[in-house]
């Protein structure tokens, strides 16, 4: 399928992306190219086939509800770009 | 010992019982080594006095008479493999000051088994391609080389883990394969990689592309040296949901090179269109190879083989867009400054990711944006699992599948196709089993008329690693491929 530099525009907003003006065209190219790809599976009857969540057979595994792990903040926040205490720094959020 | 990097995992492990060799030589040579091929780009970081030092504690141990299945072996691990106090950058521009504090599960089953650490390979930028051309850090060179003097690719994702051990800067390597990223650049680089059983190797530690997909895998020499490192970096973990609670078989001692009577599945929709004479007949070799060995070849179909590569445009996309939305510019990696938290975030993976990266990204929302969900995502999972179903029916009347790895030998790096889709075409032969979570190994079984290698893809049931090894062992014995 085909889409349209303004679907690519609502795309890129939805994933945070910045996508600058001139390269929003191949991307449009590129994207349409893709789609227009994986359309094959129209041809497929999935109908009455339940959607994969595993390809072995998995269970969930459950343990006791406990902490087990934890306590060292420098540790965690040793990547972080912008720090205030034990916290990740953001840009202002509310006014 | 002068021919140190000659030898194999097996022969380096039996040399160093011996007394023949120390962990401390065999690492220095490697060292060595990996400075005379640094023009392949193969490493993204190297690490040779953190090898020494493990080189030396590994002879330490072996003297203590404690020798680790991997004891003193110099190894490369896939820069995608979280690794304590070592930078870890997935070959991507938003990662390139990570340093994580703790150790992948499959890097510490590696290192507590003895494996030396020589530094961190080069890959495609998240795992995402099949050249290593999408890498931040640049291109990686293969080390075959032909007549007309062009530089070919390694293949990818794991093209750097792969030609370090064509080029022996590594005697064996880490990889991940999500859709062909271990046995494409096998293929390619003329040596022996395995993909086991999804769930078989720890995905703890290793950084996400596709979860449902990727699995950690290795690269070596010969098939009995996967054998060995694969069982090193196997085993149940409890930090990953989806690894599996099975004990894990000592694959060395099930490769017999006995397969009288087991019967290897060829499958016909593999014969596509524009295959090369070449394939053709390596393919038809292998069967005769396989046939002289006592096996008994069964031609089967798997009908949906030419619908697994739109499926895992989907779904893979799809997991990556999630899997990446961690990438904000908060807790790690690059911040890039905006006018606000959105503007801060949307140039932070603006100017953070690489083209593919975004591309995959983009389709990924849209498929699993409000409207397309079920067209396409839900789709995609349904068609998986009837592409699942197909191998399991198939694996009720033989025990392995025989295909070709790649639809053609090594690209060069200039004529790389530049289209996306064209390049998704190099994995057609290794996505299926990807998306069924099968074990499939590559091995090179010959040469191209331009003398490069071509690889034969074995594939197995779900678990049966071993199985996959013995097959493998059969054709790498009847083939007698000439390493570098």
């Amino acid at each position: 399928m085909a889409i349209d530099r303004d679907t690519v525009t609502r795309v890129a907003f939805l994933a945070r992306l910045d996508i600058d003006d001139a390269q929003k065209d191949a991307m449009t190219h590129d994207l349409s190219n893709i789609l227009t790809f994986v359309e094959a599976l129209n041809d497929v009857d999935a109908s009455g086939v339940e959607p994969m969540t595993s390809v072995v057979e998995a269970y969930a595994p459950l343990r006791e509800d406990k902490v087990t792990d934890g306590g060292y903040p420098d540790k965690v926040l040793k990547n972080a770009p912008d720090r205030v205490q034990d916290f990740y720094a953001v840009p202002k959020v509310v006014e | 010992m002068s021919n140190a990097l000659d030898l194999t995992l097996a022969g380096a492990l039996s040399a160093m019982d011996k007394g023949e060799l120390s962990s401390v030589e065999l690492t220095q040579a490697y060292i060595d080594q990996m400075a005379a091929t640094k023009a392949l780009n193969a490493y993204i970081t190297e690490t040779p006095d953190i090898a020494l030092e493990m080189a030396r504690a590994s002879d330490a141990r072996r003297a203590g008479g404690q020798t680790g299945i991997m004891e003193g072996i110099p190894v490369g691990i896939k820069d995608l493999f979280c690794t304590k106090g070592t930078r870890t950058t997935a070959a991507s521009h938003i990662l390139d000051n990570f340093v994580p504090t703790y150790e992948s599960t499959v890097t510490s089953n590696l290192f507590s088994q003895g494996a030396v650490m020589l530094g961190k390979t080069n890959l495609d930028e998240f795992a995402m391609g099949s050249s290593n051309q999408t890498s931040y850090f640049g291109d990686v060179v293969n080390p075959w080389k032909t007549s007309d003097g062009k530089n070919r690719a390694p293949g990818g994702s794991s093209g750097g883990s792969a030609a370090a051990v064509a080029a022996k800067s590594a005697l064996a390597t880490t990889g991940t394969d999500t859709g062909g990223s271990i046995r494409q650049p096998a293929a390619f680089c003329g040596i022996t990689g395995i993909k086991p059983t999804y769930g078989r190797c720890s995905r703890w530690g290793v950084v996400a592309f596709a979860s449902s997909l990727d699995q950690p895998g290795c690269f070596g020499r010969t098939v009995e040296d996967n054998a060995i490192m694969l069982r090193a970096m196997a085993g149940y973990d409890p930090k990953d949901s989806t690894s599996i609670e099975r004990a894990v078989p000592d694959y060395r001692a099930q490769i017999t090179g006995n397969i009288k009577g087991k019967k290897i599945g060829i499958p016909k929709e593999y014969r596509v269109d524009g295959m090369p004479a070449e394939i053709e007949k390596l393919w038809q070799q292998g069967m005769d190879w396989l046939r002289d060995s006592g096996a008994e070849i069964v031609d089967i179909s798997l009908p949906l083989t030419d619908k697994a590569l739109p499926t895992y445009y989907i779904i893979a996309p799809a997991e990556a867009s999630s899997n990446l939305a961690r990438y904000d510019g908060v807790r790690y990696g690059l911040r890039v400054e905006g006018v606000d938290l959105d503007d801060m975030y949307a140039k932070t993976r603006g100017e953070g990711f690489g083209e593919e990266v975004k591309r995959r990204i983009m389709i990924g929302t849209y498929v699993l944006s409000a409207g397309y969900y079920d067209a396409y995502y839900n789709k995609a999972r349904r068609v998986r699992k009837m592409i699942l179903n197909e191998f399991l029916d198939v694996y009720n009347q033989v025990d392995a599948i025989l295909t070709p790895t790649t639809p053609s030998a090594a690209f060069t790096l200039d004529d790389a196709p530049s289209d996306p889709v064209t390049m998704y075409l190099n994995d057609v032969f290794t996505v299926p089993a990807s998306l069924a979570g099968l074990p499939g190994l590559s091995l090179p079984a010959g040469l191209s008329s331009e003398g490069l290698p071509l690889g034969l893809q074995v594939l197995g049931k779900p678990f049966e690693e071993g199985e996959v090894l013995n097959v493998a062992s059969v054709l790498e014995a009847a083939a007698g491929f000439q390493r570098l």
